[in-house]
């Protein structure tokens, strides 16, 4: 197989709009015959079927949660990056551009990434039209912050809640449709295989979480915006309910898996308290511009933080990284954490975190400013862990947090599969081996509300689709398999429950596919999977019945994919013999212990396809061509 | 430490419900409620019983999935805070706490502590946006807003949606959940040009769907995990009136009230 990405021919810098004027159009009078069916209601799906809507198409917007304001995106805090440079600080679409494709450890497609930076500036205005209360100055004007990984002030934010207010904006947006009958919209409904007929993507099988009743829903293309898998991991900053079902079983109908290895671990998190911890909580990256990471120098050291004097404390990052110090990109920050704590220099009773202290910036701005900036987080801080980081530094570790591998998709978002998009995090395409801060919102808004609109509407001008109806067989062959497991699944009543199984999983993926990998951990890793993943279909117990709500049915059937895309991902690991962003090889770094790239055989997008059960996948190489940004090691020194 | 939970089983709306206790011998401080709901639901399995039902995602505290009454109180005891981050240090050892979902009419009951809030969603689309297409806006700095005003928006839209202004309310009532919502658009001066049919059609809405008056008992904004504050009442109020005077010859539509889940094939 070839894979062709479609890359516009021209200047980069023109490219979105070349793409844009070759598209072909549908007609407004006959956009409402056109149905689209779109999985998922966080930024990119709320904003792609608000949008759709407003154009005419008829759109179906599935989530499983109760509402569709409930998606992740809700709980992204600190804030969402665009190239307006308000802040008059050397901004550009392409310092934008150039940081986000450096920060990927040259591993995402420029063409992608360049758009994303030109659509920056029009999210930023349209989240603003809707209303969306972002900070001010007193002038009136919108305010700006610095994340990590770029030295301009780039960053809007609504508090410590951007992603929730970016959401509502789409939620409204998209409820607006609803009113206006251009969405129909299916809340509590999973979706649980995609319809593939004569090579095209046309509908999808759900369930009704509630009656248990599935269901066939037929359209002209499928839009799947359902975000990262990195619940794989049990433990991780995601919701409970996030998970790869939706664009597992779109790869196992043909749909390429795209760097499936790269995650991305988040520096900033609440430390693991207990083997009961159902979730990792997420401190936002944005308290690493006024607080200071550092560890004791000395090994084993317990005393107090307030009893540590100054010279006997390392701020290992300053040190290390004086241009960026503390605001060095996630991975970078992620993985010294782990080597500090690898020493023995770690904080806290298991000894897994380093203090993050705001006792310098509390002197040097005042408490108010800080409570300003930061007070909800606090707060949260607080309630979690009874320490008050007024007066103590933060414990923090990294964790989970996001995954830039998805389903592969070309630069009309669109999959290997004709007539299935891809949007939001659950695509591959614009983040490399390492995200940046505050570009997930910024990503998932870019798909929704700026390119799917164009894209899908030239996919449904060109592409030749026959009528199908629910009598087809590949509709049947679909309802019946999904049937199958779930019968399956309710029969086994073995000993376990689906949470012990996921929690071992997590454990096997946290260690040997972790923050830093090598290839023989990973191939144990494997093995171990494929033991657990058969325990699981004799012995787990999944209680009640398929005809009414049942929580652990749905976890079961979200695990059973985690086992799989699990597998993959130490697979596609191993194979890739360097180091890149998130992806840390440890048979591959520099002497100083950073990562190093192979240019030369590794510059690729490795996509992956399903050859059948147990079979091993099938690899086919995306080539890189980087013509703008010229690879370099990546120093934040 | 030692808790008991009692709480509310029942399989769906057709079955007699009722409370059943559950001790919890070995509750870890640090655990939240739902943790503890969770170590819980391992046992009944594994004793092949079925597990509690109960709404949670995030459980950061922001996505509003989460919610059910402690002992009487929304959320339980501790201001400002979900379940989902209501740690058990602050309960005492050997408490007994009675766990029951959300009782509105307006919230037609699922099972055990999950509730259907599908009426939150409608009075959101009766109204609750600014009604603006994707790529039809001015530069995002054409629009100043000052500080204060920002701020105060922000407060309003802080909410999450969760249900337990209603939960708490003596009357059933929706009106912080609806003018959190009015406020927070209604202040911006994006939000102004349909202040009035916005407000009009989504107290309308609210009151379609069946929830109460609201008569300034302000339970709501106590056990509101974001605390947004009773002001957006007297905000909803202002606008409902202006809108109903300057709207008084236009027609009001509200949205059917939904209740089953058996949704029609489009």
């Amino acid at each position: 197989m070839k894979l062709d990405a479609g890359i516009p021919s021209g200047p980069i810098d023109q490219a979105w709009d070349n793409a844009r004027f070759d598209m072909k159009l549908v007609n407004p009078a006959n956009k409402r015959r056109h149905t689209l069916i779109v999985v998922g209601s966080g930024l990119a799906g709320a904003s792609a079927s608000a949008s759709l809507g407003e154009l005419g198409y008829n759109v179906l917007c599935f989530c499983f949660q109760d509402s569709p304001r409930r998606a992740h995106s809700i709980a992204a805090q600190g804030g969402i990056n665009a190239a307006k440079n308000y802040q008059n600080d050397g901004d550009s679409i392409y310092r934008l551009f150039y940081d986000t494709v450096k920060g990927g450890d040259f591993r995402a497609r420029e063409a992608n990434v360049y758009r994303l930076a030109q659509n920056s500036v029009h999210i930023i205005d349209q989240c603003v039209a809707q209303g969306v209360p972002f900070a001010r100055e007193y002038g009136g004007s919108l305010e700006n912050r610095s994340f990590g990984g770029a030295q301009v002030s780039r960053t809007f934010y609504a508090r410590g809640q951007t992603g929730q207010q970016l959401l509502l904006g789409a939620y409204q947006a998209l409820e607006r449709q609803i009113d206006a009958g251009q969405v129909t919209m299916f809340p509590r409904t999973e979706m649980l295989d995609l319809i593939v007929i004569d090579g095209q993507a046309r509908g999808i099988v759900t369930r009704n979480l509630i009656t248990g009743k599935l269901g066939v829903q037929l359209a002209d293309a499928v839009i799947l915006a359902t975000g990262g898998y990195g619940n794989v991991y049990y433990l991780s900053t995601n919701a409970k309910g996030s998970n790869a079902t939706a664009i597992w079983r779109a790869h196992k109908r043909g749909a390429l898996f795209a760097n499936p290895c790269f995650t991305q671990i988040h520096p900033t998190c609440i430390p693991v308290s207990g083997d009961y911890q159902s979730k990792l909580t997420l401190m936002s990256e944005s308290l690493r511009n006024d607080g200071r990471i550092w560890v004791p120098k000395k090994k084993g050291d317990k005393r107090k933080p307030s009893e540590i004097p100054e010279e006997e404390r390392d701020y290992y990052l300053e040190r290390k990284y004086p241009a960026f110090g503390n605001l060095v990109p996630r991975d970078v920050a992620s993985r010294n954490a782990k080597a500090v704590c690898d020493e023995g220099r770690g904080v806290g009773e298991s000894g897994l975190g380093v203090y993050l202290d705001f006792s310098e910036a509390i002197q040097r701005l005042g408490e108010e400013t800080i409570r300003e900036r930061y007070g909800n987080l606090f707060d949260m801080y607080q309630r979690i862990t009874d320490e008050n980081p007024y007066k103590v530094p933060m414990r923090i570790y990294p964790a989970i947090h996001y995954t830039m591998g998805g389903l592969w998709v070309d630069y009309q978002l669109q999959s290997t599969i004709p007539g299935l998009f891809v949007l939001g995090e659950a695509n591959f395409s614009d983040h490399g081996a390492n995200r940046l801060g505050a570009s997930a919102l910024m990503q998932g808004l870019s798909d929704g509300y700026f390119i799917i609109p164009y894209t899908v509407g030239n996919y449904l001008a060109t592409a030749k689709r026959g009528k199908v109806s629910d009598a087809h067989p590949e509709v049947q062959a679909a309802v019946t398999s999904v049937q199958q497991g779930i019968d399956k699944l309710l029969s086994i009543r073995g000993k376990r429950t689906v949470d012990s199984f996921h929690r071992e999983l997590g454990k096997i993926m946290w260690d040997d596919c972790g923050m830093s990998r090598n290839a023989k951990d990973l191939q144990e890793a494997i093995g171990r999977i494929r033991a657990l993943r058969e325990e699981y279909w004799q012995n787990v117990n999944v209680p009640g019945s398929g005809d009414d709500l049942n929580q652990s049915l749905e976890k079961a059937g979200r695990v059973a994919d985690f086992f799989e895309l699990g597998e993959l991902m130490c697979i596609d690991a191993l194979e890739r013999n360097e180091s890149c962003g998130g992806h840390f090889r440890e048979e591959y770094q520099t002497p100083e212990g950073e990562a190093q790239r192979d240019d030369e055989h590794y510059s690729y997008a490795a996509a992956w396809g399903y050859t059948g059960p147990g079979k091993p996948p099938e690899l086919t190489k995306e080539p890189l061509e980087f013509a703008y940004v010229h690879p370099s090691q990546r120093s934040y020194k | 430490m030692k808790l008991t939970l009692t709480i509310w089983r029942q399989k769906n709306p057709g079955t007699q419900g009722k409370f059943v206790s559950y001790p919890m011998n070995d509750v870890n401080p640090e655990m939240s409620m739902l943790e503890c709901l969770d170590v819980l639901n391992e046992r009944l399995i594994e004793k092949g019983e079925e597990p509690v039902a109960f709404e949670h995602d995030c459980r950061e505290g922001i996505c509003g999935s989460c919610g059910f009454m402690i002992n009487g109180i929304a959320h339980g005891p501790l201001p400002g805070t979900t379940v989902c981050q209501l740690t058990t240090r602050h309960f005492k050892d050997g408490d007994e706490l009675t766990l029951e979902p959300w009782r509105s009419a307006s919230f037609p009951f699922i099972k055990d502590l999950a509730v259907d809030r599908r009426s939150l969603d409608r009075i959101i689309e009766s109204g609750g946006y600014i009604s603006v297409s994707t790529g039809n806006v001015p530069d995002g700095n054409a629009i100043p807003v000052g500080k204060e005003i920002a701020d105060r928006a922000m407060d309003a839209a802080a909410c999450i949606g969760c249900g337990a202004c209603v939960a708490a309310c003596p009357n059933g009532s929706a009106a912080l959940f609806t003018g959190a919502k009015i406020a927070h658009l209604g202040i911006l001066p994006q939000g102004k040009e349909e202040a009035d049919r916005r407000a009009v059609r989504m107290v309308g809405q609210m009151n379609a769907e069946g929830f109460g008056s609201c008569t300034n008992i302000g339970e709501c904004t106590g056990v509101c995990p974001k605390e947004i504050p009773l002001e957006v009442i007297a905000k909803m109020n202002h606008d409902y009136l202006c809108g109903a005077w300057r709207e008084r010859h236009q027609a009001i539509t509200t949205i059917a009230p939904v209740t089953d889940w058996d949704f029609a094939k489009k």
